[in-house]
This record gives structure tokens, C-alpha cells and sequence, in this order.
């Protein structure tokens, strides 16, 4: 594995069992190159916390190895760990403390003295919007406001590796696209940064490249980029002009109507859209606009787990 | 981690201990003091002149050097049984999981943590024995001694108890029925050789006789039992305490799924 060795993340034929016998990594590998912004996507239960957990060393893998930034989390702890921060699903910070504190304390953990942990943390406090609540007991926060101090505290001791695990569960809109702007910029910086998500609309429009997860084994390793090039369809909706009784039809585009004044369509990549337009001129129904339905990568990723489904089934037939 | 920054790790989670009990102050300093304040009104005023002497000594004089370490055993043992077991189940241990500060740290730092509460109570409640009773030192280093060895055992104790841990109810069955006794039955309110051949045999069981014996002797110069042996018992204690949590907390049971 001499070509990983200095990735940000390689993991190889990482198994972890909870238990007895409940398999939740089935063999998982894994490359993640410096400076990549790399999303981990997969359905509720799909492992996704499981592999972070075992990153930051808060699960016991079963079996396989860990190395980051070319150093192995069972040989060499200390430094592994001081490669990365961790923004965790669910809250786990001491809800009687405040921001302040709590960032303070996170940064003597790593061995940073108070006086420049307190620098760094007036710094986050106010890159993340939460330096006015520095003082107030962190249970008094928002849901939207504890995530963002978890990603503060993840920060403060400036990681080259940093993991969220859904970052933005739970955020308004608004603060969605300001805490991307916020993992773009230190993404730019030089931080590697490595999230899960549900939305792939984050994924999208964050990562570059993506692990496509499914009950423990990963289904899918490319660039975002690829990965939208594998889609061979799209599904648009027309508002038309005029009310329409029947749903009109056109050859080699499957129509169907959503209600008396909007239509659905369902293309394929290489049709012309234009065609559609002429056909449905010529019959007297007039466009007035169009728009896409629901998200691209929603339609592929359904896709993809519906093929993983089918396989695993195949697989245990066979057995 | 170099030295350094293990120094910096350690006195973190000093200082954060030490802030959690002060903050929570009402729960944490004050009952101890009342309830103590009430033991020397009853013991020492109005029954203990009823009683007159216990070992050749007036009894408020006997009884308040074992009320002391009685406050400094439950304070030790709970400051980290609860503080502990708060940050396991509000899921914060994580902070000091996921860092790279080694076991032996994380440890330490929340043993002085429980012994500064332990001991800190211990001397609220002994500047409030002297208002019922006058006191010479007999011994400044057999006194110190105890102290700090008791409160570290019992820290260790209640690291484990709450490592073990997975339910609220679970942080309070030892200490009411495995410390209470043990504490009663230590000596604190007679002299074992008030017991018979069997019972005064089972108490020498009982490792909190030794303290209190030793801590009593350090402060008025009585004893039931010998000292060397009792520092000898506190300190196997201690060191056997000390191996099985550092055990684990390297094995992550419980801590890490
Ligand atoms: N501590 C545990 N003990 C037993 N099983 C567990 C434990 N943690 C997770 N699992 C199981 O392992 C599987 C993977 O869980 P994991 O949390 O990694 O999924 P995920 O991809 O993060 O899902 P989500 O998107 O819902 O967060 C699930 O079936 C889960 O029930
Ligand atoms: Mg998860």
C-alpha cells in the first residue's frame, strides 16, 4: 500500500462487528487524498457513523487498519489523533458548560496551554457566529447553534483530517449555505475534510469526490463529477399555458400529467429537449416553464442502492 | 504527547473537576458541612457527654477525627463516581476519548479532581470541629498522609464504580450499601476493642477502620490498630484500585462500543 501512504485517509478491509454477530462493516476500503473534500453517502444504517467512530477511536473495529496522514491509529494513537477532528451526529458536549469553556477544555485535551486556546476560540467562536453566547450555558443554544460549536470544537486544535458526521442536520437554510461556505474556506486552506450526509444536494455542491455506502460494504468510489455523468435520465416539470383534459403524447418521451396545467417528463440524456418542445407546440400546448424534479443524484443514489439490494439478495440465495 | 502538553491535559481536567464542584456548589460543599455540623451537635453536645470517655478521651474528642474522614471518603468517592458517570451519560467523556491524552492521564486528572473535593470538605469540616472541640496535632506527617492516601483510593473506587456504571441507580447502590456500612462499622463512632473476639476479627476487614484509626492517631495520638500496617493496607488498596481502572479505561469497556 506504498501509493496510500501519505493520504489523508486510507483505510483498508475495515470489518467492525457489534455484539455477536451483527456485521456493520463488511470489508471496507477507502482512500482519501490531502486537501480532498470527500463525502460518505448512504441510507439510515448504511455504517456511516460506524467507520467515523472507529476514525476518531470511539468504535473498536473488529478488524482491518486505519492509517492517517501515514500514521496507523494502533501503532502510533497520540499522533494519529492529533491529525483529526471529529463533529459527531449527535450533541456530546457538557450541556451545563459554556462555548467557551467547552472549547478551552477541548483545546487542553490536545495539550494547547489556555492562553492560546483562548485566542483560537475567540477566533471560531466568531467565524461560526456564536461569540456573543460565549457565556451562556451551551444547553441555552439553539440545535443549529450546538452543531456549529461542535464544529468550533472540532477545530481548535487545527486538524489536518476534520470529520462531519452531518453537519447539517437539523440547520435552517440559511445556515446551511453559510456553514458550506464556511467548510469551503477551510477546505481551501488546506484542511481535508471528510462528512456524511443525506442531502446530496450538499454533496453535491460541496465534495469532490464520494464513497456511496450501503449495509457495510461501499457500492460506489468516484468524483461527484462521474458519478453525474452516470445519469442517463432527468425528469423535468413543464407548466403549460393552457388547461389541458388529456395527457398529450409524445414519441420517445413518456409524459404524464401532474395536474390540468403541469406535465412531468422523463428524459434521456442524449434526447434534445427541443424536440419535446416542437411536439408539444405542433399539438397547440404552449410552455411556460420548466424546472427539475427533485435532485439528479437523489434519482442515481435510489438507483444504486435498488442495484446493491438486488445483488445482496443474489448473494444470499446463493448461500 | 510530549511532557508538556500531558501537563497541559492533566491540569485541564484538574481545573475543569474543580469547576464543576464549585459551580454546583449547593449539592456539593454544603450538605456534607450540615450533616456534619449535625453528627458534632448530637455526638459531641448531647450524647456525647452522656458517654464520657472513649479511649481515655472525651468522646467529641474521638468521634470527630472519624466524621472527618467519613466526609472526606463519601466526598472523594462521589465527586467522580458522579462526575464521571455525568460525562459518560451526557456523552462528553468523548472529548477526552477522542484526544490523543493517554489513560493514565485522564486517570489522574480525575482522581486529584475527586481528592481536591475530598479533601476540601475534610477541612471545612475540620475548621467546624473546632468549634465544638480543641485539637492538637499529634502527628503533622501521619495526618497528611492519611489523608491524601484515602481520598486517592476512594477517587479510584468511585472511577470504577462509575466506569461500571449504566443507570443513575447504579452510581448510588455502592455507596449505600457497600461505603455506608463499612464506614459505620469502621470505627468512626466506637473503638473496635468495645467488640467481641469475632466481631472485632471481621473488622479488621474493614479497610476504613485502618484509615480512620490512622487518621485518629495523627490527630489526638490514639489507635486501635497498628499505623505502619494501615498505611501498609490504604497504599495495597490503593495500587490495586489503580491497576484495574487504568485497565479499563485501556480496554475502553463500556466507554468505547
Ligand atoms: N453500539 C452499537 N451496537 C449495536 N449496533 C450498532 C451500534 N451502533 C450502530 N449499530 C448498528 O450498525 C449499523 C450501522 O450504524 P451507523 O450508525 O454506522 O449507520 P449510519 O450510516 O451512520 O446511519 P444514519 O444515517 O442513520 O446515521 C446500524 O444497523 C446500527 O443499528
Ligand atoms: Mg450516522
Amino acid at each position: 500500500m506504498k501509493q496510500f501512504e501519505n493520504n489523508a485517509l486510507s483505510i483498508t478491509a475495515l470489518t467492525k462487528v457489534y455484539g455477536k454477530d451483527f456485521e456493520a462493516l463488511k470489508g471496507i476500503d477507502l482512500q482519501v487524498a490531502p486537501g480532498d473534500f470527500f463525502a460518505l453517502l448512504g441510507p439510515n444504517g448504511a455504517g456511516k457513523s460506524t467507520i467515523i467512530g472507529i476514525i476518531c477511536s470511539l468504535v473498536r473495529k473488529s478488524s482491518g487498519s486505519v492509517t492517517i496522514f501515514g500514521k496507523n491509529i494502533d501503532e502510533d494513537f497520540s499522533a494519529a489523533k492529533q491529525f483529526v477532528g471529529v463533529v459527531p451526529q449527535e450533541f456530546n458536549f457538557n450541556q451545563f458548560e459554556k462555548p467557551l469553556d467547552i472549547l478551552i477544555t477541548q483545546a487542553g485535551y490536545y495539550g494547547i496551554p489556555a492562553t492560546v486556546a483562548a485566542g483560537r476560540a475567540e477566533k471560531y467562536l466568531k467565524q461560526l457566529g456564536l461569540w456573543d453566547k460565549r457565556n451562556i450555558a451551551s444547553r441555552n443554544l439553539s440545535g443549529g447553534m450546538k452543531r456549529r460549536l461542535m464544529v468550533a470544537r472540532a477545530l481548535i486544535h487545527e486538524p489536518k483530517l476534520l470529520v462531519l458526521d452531518e453537519p447539517t442536520a437539523g440547520v435552517d437554510i440559511e445556515l446551511r449555505r453559510s456553514m458550506w461556505a464556511f467548510l469551503k474556506k477551510i477546505n481551501k486552506q488546506g484542511t481535508t475534510i471528510i462528512l456524511t450526509t443525506h442531502y446530496l444536494e450538499e454533496a453535491e455542491s460541496l465534495c469532490r469526490n464520494v464513497a456511496i455506502i450501503d449495509r457495510g460494504r461501499i457500492i460506489q468510489n468516484t468524483s461527484i463529477r462521474e458519478l453525474i455523468k452516470k445519469l442517463n435520465k432527468e425528469t423535468f416539470i413543464i407548466d403549460i399555458k393552457d388547461k389541458i383534459d388529456v395527457c398529450p403524447e409524445v414519441v420517445n418521451y413518456p409524459l404524464s400529467m401532474l395536474d390540468a396545467s403541469s406535465l412531468e417528463v422523463s428524459v434521456d440524456k442524449n434526447r434534445s429537449i427541443n424536440d419535446l418542445f416542437k411536439a408539444l407546440n405542433e399539438q397547440g400546448i404552449q410552455v411556460l416553464s420548466m424546472r427539475n424534479k427533485a435532485n439528479r443524484l437523489e434519482e442515481l443514489f435510489f438507483d444504486l442502492v435498488e442495484k446493491n439490494l438486488v445483488s445482496a439478495d443474489g448473494e444470499a440465495s446463493d448461500e | 504527547m510530549n511532557n508538556q502538553q500531558k501537563w497541559v491535559a492533566f491540569s485541564t481536567i484538574v481545573r475543569r473537576e474543580i469547576r464543576r464542584f464549585m459551580r454546583i456548589w449547593p449539592q456539593t460543599l454544603v450538605p456534607p458541612v450540615i450533616t456534619m455540623a449535625l453528627y458534632f451537635v448530637i455526638f459531641g453536645k448531647l450524647i456525647g457527654s452522656r458517654i464520657g470517655e472513649m479511649s481515655d478521651l472525651p468522646y467529641i474528642q474521638f468521634v470527630a477525627p472519624g466524621l472527618i474522614m467519613m466526609s472526606i471518603i463519601t466526598n472523594s468517592y462521589a465527586n467522580v463516581v458522579s462526575s464521571f458517570f455525568g460525562s459518560k451519560f451526557q456523552r462528553n467523556i468523548e472529548e477526552l476519548l477522542v484526544s490523543p491524552t493517554p489513560n493514565w492521564i485522564i486517570l489522574t486528572g480525575y482522581v486529584v479532581g475527586g481528592m481536591s473535593r475530598g479533601i476540601g470538605v475534610g477541612l471545612i469540616v475540620t475548621l467546624l470541629s473546632l468549634y465544638f472541640a480543641e485539637f492538637s496535632l499529634h502527628s503533622i506527617p501521619v495526618t497528611i498522609g492519611i489523608v491524601l492516601m484515602t481520598a486517592l483510593m476512594f477517587s479510584l473506587a468511585g472511577l470504577i464504580n462509575a466506569i461500571f456504571a449504566n443507570s443513575f441507580d447504579d452510581i448510588s447502590i455502592i455507596p449505600t450499601f457497600v461505603l455506608t456500612p463499612l464506614i459505620y462499622l469502621g470505627g468512626v463512632f466506637y473503638s473496635i476493642d468495645l467488640l467481641g473476639g469475632l466481631w472485632k476479627a471481621i473488622s479488621l476487614f474493614n479497610p476504613i477502620l485502618y484509615m480512620v484509626n490512622a487518621f485518629r492517631y495523627g490527630m489526638v495520638g490514639i489507635t486501635d490498630i497498628n499505623i505502619v500496617g494501615s498505611f501498609a493496607m490504604v497504599g495495597l488498596f490503593s495500587a490495586l484500585l489503580f491497576t484495574v481502572a487504568l485497565f479499563l479505561l485501556e480496554k475502553g469497556s463500556r466507554l468505547r462500543s
